[in-house]
Order: structure tokens, then C-alpha cells, then sequence
């Protein structure tokens, strides 16, 4: 992948993903200064169609740190978003640790 | 809703993490989304708020929808409660409302039957879900009825129905495959209510307050084992005349659309 967006899901209105992940991850992000964009809950997004979904997800290559790549298509699908494969890797906190997620969004290397 | 920038680029100096974090945690908590930026361009028609270390001349300052917030001459609480104060625009709600797989959707419609809180409707002659705020909170019973594993609740505690994939093992452990006809007996609604209603005038006959209610009790555990529905939910369905009714307006759509 090439120089991408990175994307931060807090799914703020729900516990299914740890608290210590999201705050690791988040205190990973703020550290190394990096740019990237952090929203409450995808899910919100997705249900009220809010524009700025599009703008995030189908403007060029996007790692986003979220929950199941499955669901966050369907959530993409479902607000009009276009979902083009090669350019959204979705790396999923609900499975993975703190420090596979920041690797995962800092590394420019295609993981997968 | 206003979306927030944390600035950093030129015109402005760097924050320490522990600020920047607060922050940005203070935006999330809140609701709002927020941006780590180095980019003196807002790229946002909306209004946004523009959080740093700035300089008199900062080039952000010219812009309608830009609201600036000097770090130089503000207290980061201060900052934090105006925050706050703006997120109260949000209506509180869990975004929860099924997320249909189109990979896997063959668009049979039985969701669409299933639901009695108008959550589905059909547009371009496919299945979507129309008002996801009708949507009963903590409530996948729908994801359970669609014999395609097609409905998921992102927010949901376990797989497939969360959004993980589908594979033969967590089918057998969501027990996904309940036949819900053999469960019940068809309407799942219909037999809930008439079991309910059988319990009553048991109830009302044998004067056997106990047995009714056990009989009521032994239902909703089995629906709610087998579907996973909410108590909340389970209080709320609606009664024989407002089914009617919908399925009446059902029709009529159907007909005035020049169906059957
Ligand atoms: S997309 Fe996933 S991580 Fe984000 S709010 Fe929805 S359920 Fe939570
Ligand atoms: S029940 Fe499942 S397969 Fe049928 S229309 Fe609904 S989502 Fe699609």
C-alpha cells in the first residue's frame, strides 16, 4: 500500500472492543505525531450517512483500526460508501493487541 | 456536527502527547471526531474547531466555519468543556441496527417479515435497512432468522453475527441454525403471543397461577436462549392489530406499486 490515511475507530457507545487497546493505541498514535483521523463510532456514521464516511474511506489508501473487516464493509456498503479492496485494510481491535494494531497502522508496508 | 483539528503545522508549536491525548480523548468520549493535523486547510464545509499552540497569523484564522482555540490562551479545561458543551447536540443513542452482508444476501425478504419495528424496507426491489433507529437495542433476533448469515450487529458480543466470519463452527456455536418454524410453530410472534394467551386462559380456568406463569416463563427463555432477545424487546412486541395493519399497509405498497 502506498502512503495511506489512518483511521481510528473508538466505538464509543459500546465495550466490545478493550479499553486498554484503544487507549494504547490512541497514546501509540499521539506519540509518534503522526496525522490521522479518529472518530467515535463508525457505526453512528454509517446509520446517519454522514458524508464524511466517503471522504475517509474511498479517497485513496486507508488503514483503518476498527472491529471485523466484514462488518465494516457492510457498514460502508450500507451508507452508499464504495468499498475498494486494495486500499482499505481494516485492522481489527477486537482480535488483535495494542501493539499489533500500531504496527499494523504505522508500518507503510502492505501487511497483508 | 462540529468536528475538531488538532494543529500542528506551521504557524503553530507542538503540543506535549499527554495534551494531545487528553484531547483527543476528551473529543472521542464526547462524540466528536477529531484530527491530528500538520495541513492549514480545513477540508470540511461544516463547522470545525481548530485546537493548538498558534501563532497571531495563523492561516486558519481567515475561514467562516473555523472556530479557533488558542492553547497560548486557554486552558486546556476550558477547551475540554467547550467541547463538551458542543457534543450536546448528539442525541444519545447506541448505534445498534443490523448490517446486511450483500456477499452473502440472496434478498429473500424474510427479515423484512420477521420485524415488527419497520427496521427493513426494499428499495430498487432489494432488501435494505431503512430506519436503523427503529432498531431494538441489544435485540439480533433478525441476524438468527436469516437462513443466509447474512445480518450482522457489529456491535454484537460474539461471531459471525458480529461482523467475524462465517464458517461451520461458529454456526453450530451461535446456534444459527435453529429451525424456527420447529421452535415455535411458524409466526414466531404469533406463537409467542398465542402461547401467552393460552397461559392466560389456563390461568384463567385452572386457577393455576404457577403452572401459567411457568409456561410463559419456559417460552420467553426458550426465545430468548434461541434468539437472544432482550427483555425490553420481549415487552414491546406489538399486539395483533398493529401486525394486521402493517400487513395490510404491506399490501396495499405492494398493489399501489402494481404487484399482486
Ligand atoms: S465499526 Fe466496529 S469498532 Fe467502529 S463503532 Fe462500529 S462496531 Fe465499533
Ligand atoms: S433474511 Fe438474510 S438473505 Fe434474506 S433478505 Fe434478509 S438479509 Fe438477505
Amino acid at each position: 500500500m502506498a502512503e495511506h490515511k489512518i483511521v481510528y475507530c473508538n466505538c464509543t457507545y459500546a465495550r466490545i472492543i478493550e479499553k486498554d487497546v484503544k487507549q494504547a493505541v490512541l497514546q501509540a498514535l499521539s506519540e509518534t505525531g503522526v496525522a490521522f483521523t479518529a472518530v467515535p463510532d463508525l457505526c453512528e456514521m454509517a446509520a446517519q450517512k454522514d458524508p464524511e464516511l466517503a471522504r475517509l474511506m474511498s479517497t485513496g489508501p486507508v488503514k483503518l483500526a476498527a472491529c471485523y473487516k466484514r462488518a465494516v464493509k457492510g457498514l460502508c456498503h450500507s451508507s452508499g460508501v464504495t468499498w475498494n479492496d486494495d486500499d482499505i485494510e481494516v485492522i481489527n481491535m477486537r482480535e488483535t493487541d495494542a501493539e499489533g494494531v500500531v504496527k499494523a497502522l504505522l508500518n507503510t508496508e502492505a501487511l497483508s | 456536527m462540529t468536528h475538531i483539528v488538532l494543529y500542528e503545522g506551521p504557524g503553530a508549536q507542538s503540543m506535549q502527547v499527554d495534551e494531545r491525548l487528553s484531547l483527543m480523548s476528551a473529543c472521542l468520549e464526547s462524540g466528536v471526531r477529531v484530527e491530528a493535523s500538520n495541513e492549514t486547510e480545513v477540508d470540511s464545509d461544516g463547522p470545525v474547531c481548530v485546537i493548538g499552540y498558534l501563532d497571531q497569523d495563523s492561516a486558519h484564522s481567515e475561514k467562516d466555519n473555523v472556530q479557533l482555540f488558542n492553547l497560548h490562551e486557554l486552558e486546556q479545561e476550558e477547551i475540554i468543556k467547550a467541547i463538551e458543551e458542543k457534543a450536546q447536540e448528539r442525541k444519545p443513542w447506541k448505534p445498534w441496527f443490523p448490517v446486511i452482508d450483500f456477499d452473502r444476501c440472496t434478498n429473500c425478504m424474510q427479515c423484512l417479515t420477521f420485524c415488527l419495528f419497520n427496521v427493513y424496507g426494499v428499495e430498487n426491489e432489494t432488501i435494505t435497512v431503512a430506519n436503523p433507529n427503529n432498531c431494538k437495542t441489544d435485540c439480533p433476533a433478525c441476524s438468527r432468522v436469516c437462513p443466509e448469515v447474512a445480518i450482522m450487529f457489529p456491535k454484537y458480543k460474539a461471531g459471525p453475527i458480529n461482523g467475524d466470519e462465517v464458517n461451520e463452527q461458529s454456526l453450530e456455536r451461535e446456534k444459527m441454525k435453529v429451525d424456527i418454524s420447529s421452535l415455535l410453530g411458524g409466526d414466531i410472534y404469533s406463537a409467542l403471543r398465542t402461547r401467552s394467551t393460552e397461559s392466560r386462559t389456563r390461568f384463567a380456568k385452572e386457577r393455576d397461577d404457577e403452572r401459567a406463569l411457568k409456561e410463559r416463563q419456559r417460552c420467553y427463555k426458550k426465545l430468548k436462549e434461541a434468539l437472544d432477545i432482550p427483555d425490553s424487546v420481549l415487552a414491546s412486541l406489538p399486539d395483533q392489530d398493529m401486525i394486521d395493519m402493517k400487513r395490510r399497509a404491506a399490501m396495499d405498497d405492494n398493489q399501489a406499486e402494481g404487484g399482486v
